[in-house]
Parts: structure tokens; sequence; C-alpha cells
């Protein structure tokens, strides 16, 4: 989905420009619809035993991540943004999964508690 | 002197100033979130056996509250998008949405489900007392089918003298056995008038469910309010954003009052981003 | 009102800054809550070099108790007590709480209260803007917000000297379960006592930084004058950048962790107290659950970062003054540059070498460490380019480049011995002892505070339009540079023998420090010339101050660019009013092409167009030669 395009300077252009924005407006909202129903799928999971705990919380968290990514992708606009911003984003996703992933690795690694 | 790209795109990066600053400092959000979640996993995987509570929040209320910070991040996107048609009455009444949203999560958070936690009374027992305490724990039967071990007896704290808690039991330690007590429920089932008699000498730690009562508490509290302060955040400069003192700026430049609008609502999808997360992490898991 | 129409037409500054707000502004918009960069930086600048010099009076006092322990200190010892309670200096004899107090105080002050807000925050805030040819940072009321939280942090942390039972003790890393419950129980205020002040306080200095970090990207990223391509960046800018990156990025799990320990503290949580906490004999009543080990990982997820936030503004500074007095360009730019950020992405990923003493496990163990030594070879490649700088050029030996080729060794010598602790197995041994002290002081103090002295030195013509004096300069250089050394070179020494840092008594007490001798003295005796040589060194210090003060008035006027470099800040008048340039300034070429052939000047500046000669000249032959 693409980001509505900037305003026009010239009055003539104004009407099919806001005829744009009027369709981004329906997507938003059919996103927020997606979001609520998510909600709702997401609950309902939880109640659902899918064998371990470890599926239960897999489960949920593919499911909120689909959220957030609905999100990012819309609301803030991420799914056409500008080069620079995805590298921002891309060095920081990479810097908090390393923080994720090592302190993981570190405390499984602790011959003196396992 | 005027600072450049403010309102307008920078040729080269396509961006004005203040996308870039929001985005750079959501960037910095995420690492700190983000170390707050790995503390949480941490914490989680580190926790003994059965000192993890499991359904002790309002799923219900959760939900609702979840849904709130859905609608208003609609809202706002909504506002940002009457501002670029240039409908200021619509963005006006968006704006308000957002505001009483943001408002309604805050209440619900800090006026409901915060202090109902904290009237709720828990008991640790010690491991060698537990035996004593089998008709609210119900631990033979857990152990039988593999789950994990009961150690605390829950409920609303009747009253205390110097050697004993008497404690209205919860419906999980009124009626242990019950292979219904196993997974939490969706309406929570409220406090029976069973009341149990608990030796203080056999309890290793007794508090309200503060942040102090467990690890799981400790980082519910911290997590949630940490976020509710970025809600009132929110709040705030939605406010500026709202009152006259905006009209002003929309007449001069409405292009440089939508950037504004563009930018809080970056900031506001993502605390509302992050709960998507909080939400099952504390309420459903 | 058109930018550009203004730029033509006031040619005369003081015209321009009068038609402007500039001068509705009263004295306290003007000087004290600006929201102009170049106040801002001179604001932090200020206050880094005060407490700097607070945090240095710290260690002179421990260096009495290291040297001679347990006596009365002479003269200052009977005011101590009257300034920071009876508890601390009972006549003259420094406790052991007082002492601890000094140590973690010093360490907080001099890293995030003297060298950030020095090293990135003033320089990065007076020079930056001007070095890209922008008016001002992107967002100046942030910059003013940056600078009064870093204000708020710092006065909390000098308050926590004051309350009862003193200033944080735990170390400046604030381990835990020691800071955890340290400053508590009977006596201690729940709130207003040295460990929480310390943490309330670092909330406000991350939060500082964090508003600063994001203010220098976005300007580095969108104000950069026409022209100036990211290849044509001084490299102090792109050090800068970098930096603020790490700012960025790695202070949050740090704040994340502070919340945490403050919770602990303030709400009985146990995020990093563990089950069955034992204190003086008698079991905490805690939750539990909690790990020492996740406060350490967040705390070097920052601390490690944070050492390359340290000595990355110094790299700029030095590059800068390196090129400009040894007139010709810098060495290797290109290299420079991606080594730089070669540096700021492994830095994120080193952290746990820090850590080798928890006892990690041998998978991780490798992971790091082969992490901490690949992080050596771009360290290597600056250094060496540096050095290359140097080959050939005409070296002009005034005191900016003194302080400049002084850092050059004192950083090698730094770099080169943190390589033994990069290892596991070596590290196992010099852990917590004076070596370790020796190494990183030798990178952030002749390292790093040489590299801002430098900039001071270099600078201050721009902000004041007066040069500071050359001889007083020099008077300040030498006995620092000979004091510096004699400070921390026999420290490696105490550290091999085994000597802990920790140690109240300066090791008096213990064989170790005792029963050999090196180079005629024992580890404890090698204490009093360190001493000495730090007392030394703080003497040598006034005639820096006085300089600095005296030169402001009465300084030798300069023009606007007195030391003959390239880069844009020198285009603007000195000091740059406010807005900073008379004439939008345009880039046309690198920063550093000094010693052009052809040319009647042995500079030439980036906003000097390329003229159509030089054009033929630079072209590529149009088809390889071949033999």
């Amino acid at each position: 989905m693409n980001n509505p395009p900037d305003i026009s300077q010239d009055p003539k252009e104004y009407e099919e420009y806001a005829h744009g924005i009027q369709k981004h407006v329906r997507g938003y909202l059919m996103v927020g619809a997606l979001l609520l129903t998510f909600t709702v799928i997401t609950v309902a999971l939880s109640y659902v035993h899918f064998g371990t705990d470890k599926a239960n919380i897999a489960i949920a968290m593919l499911v909120a991540t689909l959220k957030a990514g609905a999100v990012a992708l819309v609301f803030m606009h991420l799914a056409a943004e500008k080069r620079l911003i995805y590298r921002i984003l891309i060095f920081t996703g990479f810097f908090v999964m390393g923080l994720f992933w090592l302190i993981l690795l570190a405390w499984y690694d602790y011959p003196i508690f396992h | 002197m005027e600072i450049p790209y403010t309102v307008s795109n920078r040729p080269d990066t396509g961006l004005w100033n203040a996308k870039i600053g929001i985005w750079l400092f959501l960037a910095s959000e995420v690492m700190l979130f983000g170390a707050l979640f790995s503390a949480y996993i941490f914490l989680r995987i580190d926790a003994a056996p059965g000192t993890w509570p499991h359904g002790l929040l309002n799923v219900p209320v959760g939900t609702m509250n979840t849904a709130i910070l859905i609608i208003s991040s609609v809202t706002v996107v909504l506002a940002w998008a009457a501002l670029k048609m240039r409908r200021y009455r619509a963005y006006w009444w968006y704006m308000l949405a957002t505001i009483t949203c943001g408002l309604i999560f805050l209440t619900v958070k800090l006026a409901y489900e915060w202090p109902q936690k904290f009237e709720h009374f828990g008991a640790y027992i010690k491991p060698d007392a537990l035996a004593k305490y089998e008709k609210y724990l119900g631990n033979e039967r857990r152990l039988e089918k593999g789950l994990e071990p009961r150690i605390e007896i829950t409920g609303h704290l009747h009253s205390q003298n110097a050697t004993e808690y008497e404690v209205a039991l919860d419906p999980v330690n009124a009626d242990p056995d019950d292979p219904a007590m196993d997974r939490p429920h969706f309406i929570p089932l409220p406090v029976t008038d069973k009341i149990a008699t608990i030796e203080k000498a056999d309890v290793q730690r007794a508090t309200m469910f503060l942040p102090t009562h467990s690890a799981y508490f400790a980082s519910y509290f911290t997590i949630t309010g940490l976020h509710g302060l970025h809600v009132l955040g929110g709040v705030i400069v939605f406010i500026y954003m709202w009152l006259p003192v905006s009209k002003k700026l929309y007449q001069r430049n409405p292009e440089h009052l939508a950037n504004r609008v563009e930018v809080s609502g970056l900031f506001w999808h993502f605390v509302d981003l992050v709960w998507i997360f909080v939400f099952p992490l504390f309420y459903l898991l | 009102m058109d930018p550009s129409a203004s730029v033509e037409t006031h040619h005369d500054p003081h015209s321009h800054a009068g038609e402007h707000e500039h001068h509705e502004l009263g004295w306290w918009r003007k000087y004290i809550f600006s929201t102009d960069h170049k106040v801002i930086g001179i604001q932090y600048g200020l206050c880094g070099l005060a407490f700097l010099f607070l945090g240095f009076c710290l260690m002179m006092l421990m260096r009495w108790q290291l040297a001679y322990p347990g006596q009365a200190l002479p003269v200052i010892g009977k005011f101590l007590p009257h300034i920071f309670g009876p508890g601390s200096m009972p006549d003259g004899k420094m406790t052991p709480d007082f002492y601890n107090s000094l140590g973690a105080m010093h360490g907080t002050i001099m890293i995030f209260l003297g060298v950030v807000p020095l090293a990135f925050a003033a320089f990065g805030n007076f020079v930056v803007p001007l070095q890209i040819g922008a008016p001002d940072m992107t967002f100046p009321k942030v910059n003013a917000a940056s600078f009064w939280a870093f204000g708020v942090g710092g006065v909390i942390m000098l308050i926590s000297f004051f309350v009862p039972g003193g200033a944080a003790k735990s170390g400046w890393t604030s381990y835990t379960p020691l800071a955890g419950i340290a400053d508590s129980g009977p006596g201690h205020n729940p709130v207003f006592n040295g460990q929480t002040l310390w943490l309330i306080g670092f909330i406000f200095l991350i939060t500082s930084s964090l508003l600063g970090a994001v203010n220098f990207i976005t300007t580095i990223i969108q104000l950069r004058a026409k022209g100036l391509t990211w290849m044509r960046l001084p490299f102090f800018v792109w050090a800068q950048f970098v930096t603020a990156f790490l700012l960025l990025l790695a202070f949050p799990p740090l704040e994340a962790a502070i919340v945490m320990q403050l919770m602990d503290r303030l709400a009985h949580t146990s995020f990093f107290l563990p089950t069955g906490l034992v204190v003086n004999g008698v079991p905490m009543s805690i939750s539990g659950g909690g790990s020492p080990l996740l406060w350490q990982h967040l705390f070097w997820f920052l601390g490690h970062p944070e050492v390359y936030v340290l000595i990355l503004p110094a790299f700029g500074i030095v590059a800068e003054i390196l090129a400009n007095n040894s007139r010709k360009p810098l060495w290797g730019y290109k290299s420079l540059v991606f080594s730089v950020l070669v540096i700021g992405f492994l830095s994120f990923i080193v952290w746990a070498h820090h850590m080798w003493l928890t006892g990690m496990g041998s998978a991780v163990s490798a992971f790091f460490q082969t992490t901490t030594l690949l992080i050596s070879i771009p360290s290597v490649i600056i250094l060496s380019a540096f050095f290359i700088s140097l080959w050939g050029g005409s070296i002009r030996f005034n005191v900016p480049m003194l302080f400049t080729i002084a850092f050059l060794p004192m950083f090698g010598i730094g770099g080169l011995t943190g390589i033994p602790l990069a290892f596991n197995s070596a590290d196992l041994y010099l852990h917590d002892t004076y070596y370790v002290i020796a190494h990183f002081h030798y990178i952030v103090a002749p390292g790093t505070i040489f590299g801002l002295f430098a900039g001071v030195y270099y600078w201050f013509p721009k902000a004041t339009g007066r040069k500071m004096s050359e001889f007083w300069g020099k008077v300040h250089f030498w006995p620092t540079l000979i004091c510096m050394n004699m400070i921390f070179l026999p420290m490696f020494l105490q550290g091999m023998a085994g000597m802990h840092r920790r140690w109240y008594d300066g090791g008096q007490g213990w064989n170790v420090a005792n029963d050999h001798t090196i180079w005629g003295l024992t580890g404890f005796q090698w204490n009093h010339p360190i001493s000495w040589a730090a007392w030394a060194m703080g003497l040598a210090q006034i005639p820096f101050i006085i300089n600095f003060f005296w030169s402001i008035k009465h300084g030798e006027k300069v023009n606007d660019n007195p030391w003959e470099a390239t880069t844009l800040e020198w285009t603007a008048p000195s000091p740059p009013p406010h807005g900073n340039f008379v004439h939008t300034p345009v880039a046309y070429r690198g920063p550093y092409e000094y010693s052009l052939p052809g040319r009647e000047r042995d500079f030439t500046m980036q906003n000097e167009p390329v003229e159509p000669a030089e054009r033929t000249r630079r072209k590529p032959p149009a088809e390889p030669v071949l033999a």
C-alpha cells in the first residue's frame, strides 16, 4: 500500500488529491478492523492448548508479530518509506536481536548453571 | 535565521527533519523496550517451577484496552489524513477521539486494573510445608498430570494475627483438584467465601500483588508502567495539537501541522505496537 | 522571509544579527537558556571541563589514601568533613565508605559528566553545524532541552554527595546485588540516598544523550551544505555521526536496566536480586528470581559502545588537527571512514568481554573473543593512517599539534595493552587489577583527554576570536604528558604483580603488594610516585585554567582562519553570529586539500570553486596507460 501523495499546490488537482487520500482512509479503516479481529483471535487461541506451552507462546507471538507488522507497514507508512529510514531500522533490528540472542546464548552457555 | 527542511523535503533524502528525528527516537525506543522484553524472557526462563503465575490478570479488560489502543491508532491516522485533505473540523474530532481513547486506557489501567491487583493477597508456602496445605494446592494430581506444582495460596486477606493469615480463597485454591482450574478462565472467577487459615511459620513470603510479589509482577508493573508513561506523553502532545494554538499554525502553514501530527502519530503507533506484544505476554501466556 | 535574499543583502554579520530576533533576546535567553548551538556547545564545554576537574579532584583525594593509608590528610583533611559530612574523613582520615564513594563517583563523573559532554556534546554542538555549513542544529529547542536534562542529572549527582550515607559507592558499574542493597536500611532515606540518586541522575543523563544523539544525526543528514557530500565530510563529522548512533542505540538498554534497578530499590522488586540472597547473615525478604548477570549484560551493552563514545570524538579532533598541522591531506580518508563505521557496528557485539570472570561457557567466550579481536583491526587502521599522515608533512608544532602527536603513542599503548584483556584466559589473571586501570586510562586520559585539550586549543579562536597563549599551552602540555605516564605506566607493573584495583589501603595489608619488589619498589611503594605524579599533574592544569579564562578577554586577536585550515567552520566569522554564516557556504571539494600543487597558498578551503585548470589536471587518463 503506497503512501498518500503530497498535496498539490494546484487547486485544480486538489479534487483528485483528496480522492486519493480518501482511498487510503478506507485502507486504514480496514486495517483497524483487521487488527481488532486479530486481537479476538489472539485471545481465543490462548484458550486452545497446542500441546506445549512453548507452542502456545510461539503462536501468540506469531499473531502479535502479524499485528505489529500491519501497524508498522500501514499506519506507520513503512510499506513505502525512504531508504534512509529502512537503513536506520535495519541496524536497530540487528542490534536488538543481538541483545536478545546473545544474552540468551550466554545464559544457556554458563556451565555452572546447567 | 530559519532551519531548512522543517516542512519541505530535502531533495537527496526525500525527508523533512522531524521525520528522521522521530524515527531515530523510535529506534532508541525499540532498544529500550527490547531490553525490557529481553529481561522478561530472561526472568521467565529462569523462574523456578511454580513461581511464574498464569491467569492472574483480567483478560476481558485487557482485551478492551487493546481494542481501545487500536481504535486510537486508527483515529490518529484519520486525523492526519483529514489534515492532509485540509478538513480541520474532521481533524479536530478525530483528535478528540484519540485523546479520549488514550485517557480511557490510562484510567482503566490506573484506576481499575492496578488497584485490583494491589488488593489481592498471595502467600508462598515453604517447600517443607507444602504437603500440609495439599487441600488448597492439589499438587498430587498436578504431579500425575505433569503440571507445574502450585506453591502459592492466593485470595483476599480476611484478617491476620501474630501467627496466622485468614484468606478468602481464590477458586483455584478453593477447589484445586477441579481440572477446570488447570487453565486460566476468560471471565475472572470471583473470590470464594471459603476461608483458609495459613500459619505464618509455614509461609515463605506473603505480599499483596505488588511489584515486589514476584518477578512476574515486577516486570508487569515496570513494563506497563513505562508503557503508561508513553501513553501519557502521547496524550499530552495530542492535547497540545488539539487546542486552539494548533489552529493558528494550521492557518499559517497547514502542512507543518500535518507533519507534527504525523510525527506524534508515529510515536502513538509505536506505543500501540508495544502494547500488542505486552498484551499476550502478560495477560494470556 | 526568503533565506536566499537574506544572504544576499546582509554582508555585515552585525547588521545581519541585528535584523533578526537576536537582539531582542535578553541576557538570560542569550547566554543561559539559549537555543543557539554555539552557546549550548560552550555551556556543555564549560560544564564538562568543570566536571573533569572535579572528577580529577576526587581521584587526587583517593591517591592520598592509596599512598598513605590511614594517615590524616594534611590541611585539606580538616575541611573535608565539614563539606562531605562527619562520616567522610573523620580527623582527616578517609573512611572505607567515603573511599568507595570517591571511586564510584570518579568514574561516573569523568565518563558521563566530563568526557561525554565535552567530547560529544560540546565539540559536536559547536563544531559540527559549522563544519557542515548549517545555520544551527535541526531541533534547537530539543538541543537546549538536552543540555538542561544534562544539567539536572549533574546536579542530582552532585547532591548525592551530601545526603546521609554519601554518594553511590558500588563502583561506576553499579553491579548488583551490591548496588541493589547499598545505601538502604536504617539511616538512609528511601529516595535521597547515594545509589538511588545515582540512578535517578542517570535517567536524566541518558535522556540528555538520547536527545542530543537524535539531533546530531538528523543535523548531519539533513543540514549539510550544498555540495558537501558524504565523502567530503570532515572526519570529525563522521566520528560524531557514528558516536551519536552509539549513544542512540546503546543507552536505552542501560536506561531499561536503571529503571529496573530503581524498581528494585524503591518498589522492592527482584530484577537483579537472586533467590536466597543473604545480607549480613540475614536472608533478605525479597521474592528473588532475579539475575545479577542480567544487569551486567545490560550495563555492558552500553558500557562497551560507551568506550567508543569516549574515543571516537577524540579520533575526529585528532584527524582535523593532524591534517591541518602536517599541511597535507589526511592519509586514507576512505579507510578511516569505513573503519569508524565498522568500529561502530562491532562495538555492539563485544560487550561480554567485560564479563569473562563470570564463568561464561566456551561457545559464547569464543564468540566475544573473536569480535573483540576483530574490532582491533579498524582501530589499528585508524591509528596507522594517522601516523602515515605525518609522513612527509611539514609539521607545525603548535600546542594543539603537540597534544595531537602525544595522543598517537598514548592511544597506541592503551589499545595494545587491551589485547591481553581480550583473551579470556589472560584476563582471568589480569581482571580487576591495576593493569586494567592502566589500560583503559591510557585510552581515556592521555588518549581522549589529550584529544580534547587539543580541540580546546584548536577551536578556541573560532569561539572567541582570540588564540590561547602558545607559551602557557606548552607549560601545560609537557608536565601533563610526563605526569600522565608517571601515573599510568607503573600501574601496568602493579597490575601484573597482582595488585587488585579496589583495595582501600593501597595494598598495604596484602602480601602480594609487599613481598616482591619491582624495579626497587614494592607494589605498595609504587603508590607514592604515582600519587605525587597525580598531584603534580593537578598543578600542571593551573596554567591551562588561567590561560583559558585570560585568553577569552586578553588573548591574541586572530583572523577567521588562524590555523589556515580548509574546512567550512573557518569560513564563518569568529565568533560566528547567530545563524553562523554570512554567505551560505557551498562545498566544492574534499575536506583536506592541503598543499595542492599549482596553488599560491598551501591550503584550499572547501568552499573554493574548482578552477578549470585544476579540473583538467585532475582528470584521470581516458584510457589506461599500458607499458
